[in-house]
């Protein structure tokens, strides 16, 4: 099973490119359990959003 | 006069914005300098017609991402650029983990509420500028890349002659430092404020 270390590289991984089969199944499985996680996940989801907004400039 | 957009204060601002943001991507005044000018003389040289000052800002911004991305090619391509993939060590962040690798309890991400709502905040962007500006040389570069500059991980792997695995290594501990960052610096006091 995932601990969160790897469940967050996987999942910052998973923004620069497509992750095997088994890594998503695992990773949806311990997103299921993991809040920290599951916000880690959104974090830096935001970060790609704000790098997007930075480079508009309409800020 | 070839500036209906805006008075002569209002272009010195938009280029004092574009160095900055220059500056943050190529970390050297004069390559910043240069794009900033090349973007400017291309994009007022232009006919373009711009309604608002708004649209004026995106467009040279558009440009000036074009230069930056020239110039960090031109870098690349010059020999003896060697980047150094290892500048935030392995263990950097080995204590927000307990040793079977969960968060420990005090480093455990907790909700940032609705993010988004930053956007409209000059303090947001001042604190995230800053966050950006912390991450070592390297691996802001890397990052910038890939979030700001808009390159496939493929093609930043190839262009530096780094390892894919190398390069996700590098991406991952650039977002790991810039959430803990904004984490620290702008999400936490937020709260405490609130």
């Amino acid at each position: 099973m995932l601990n969160c270390k790897q469940a967050a590289m996987l999942m910052s991984q998973g923004m620069d490119r497509e992750l095997g089969m088994m890594q998503k199944m695992g990773l949806r499985f311990h997103l299921l359990m993991c809040g920290g996680c599951r916000n880690f996940g959104k974090q830096v989801e935001f970060l790609r959003q704000s790098c997007r907004k930075f480079t508009q400039q309409d800020n | 006069m070839p500036n209906p957009d805006g008075s002569i204060d209002e272009l010195a601002s938009l280029r004092s914005d574009m160095f900055r943001f220059a500056r943050l991507q190529l970390r050297d005044d004069a390559s910043a300098e240069d794009a900033v000018q090349e973007a400017l003389a291309a994009a007022l040289s232009g006919q373009k017609q711009f309604n608002n000052r708004a649209q004026l800002k995106t467009w040279v911004f558009a440009i000036l991402k074009n230069k930056i991305i020239d110039t960090i090619r031109e870098r690349i391509r010059s020999p003896g650029t060697a980047i150094a993939v290892d500048e935030i060590p392995e263990d950097a962040y080995d204590d927000l983990f307990n040793e079977k690798g969960f968060w420990q309890e005090d480093a455990r991400p907790s909700s940032w509420g609705d993010p988004e709502s930053s956007f409209s905040s000059r303090q947001f962007w001042q604190v995230f500028e800053i966050c950006l500006t912390r991450l070592p040389e390297n691996t802001a570069r890397v990052f910038m890349m890939r979030e700001m500059l808009g390159f496939e991980t493929e093609e930043i792997c190839k262009e530096l002659a780094i390892s894919p695995t190398n390069c996700w290594v590098v991406l991952h501990r650039a977002r790991m430092g810039l959430r803990l960052c904004l984490d620290e610096r702008w999400f936490d006091s937020e709260n405490r404020d609130a």
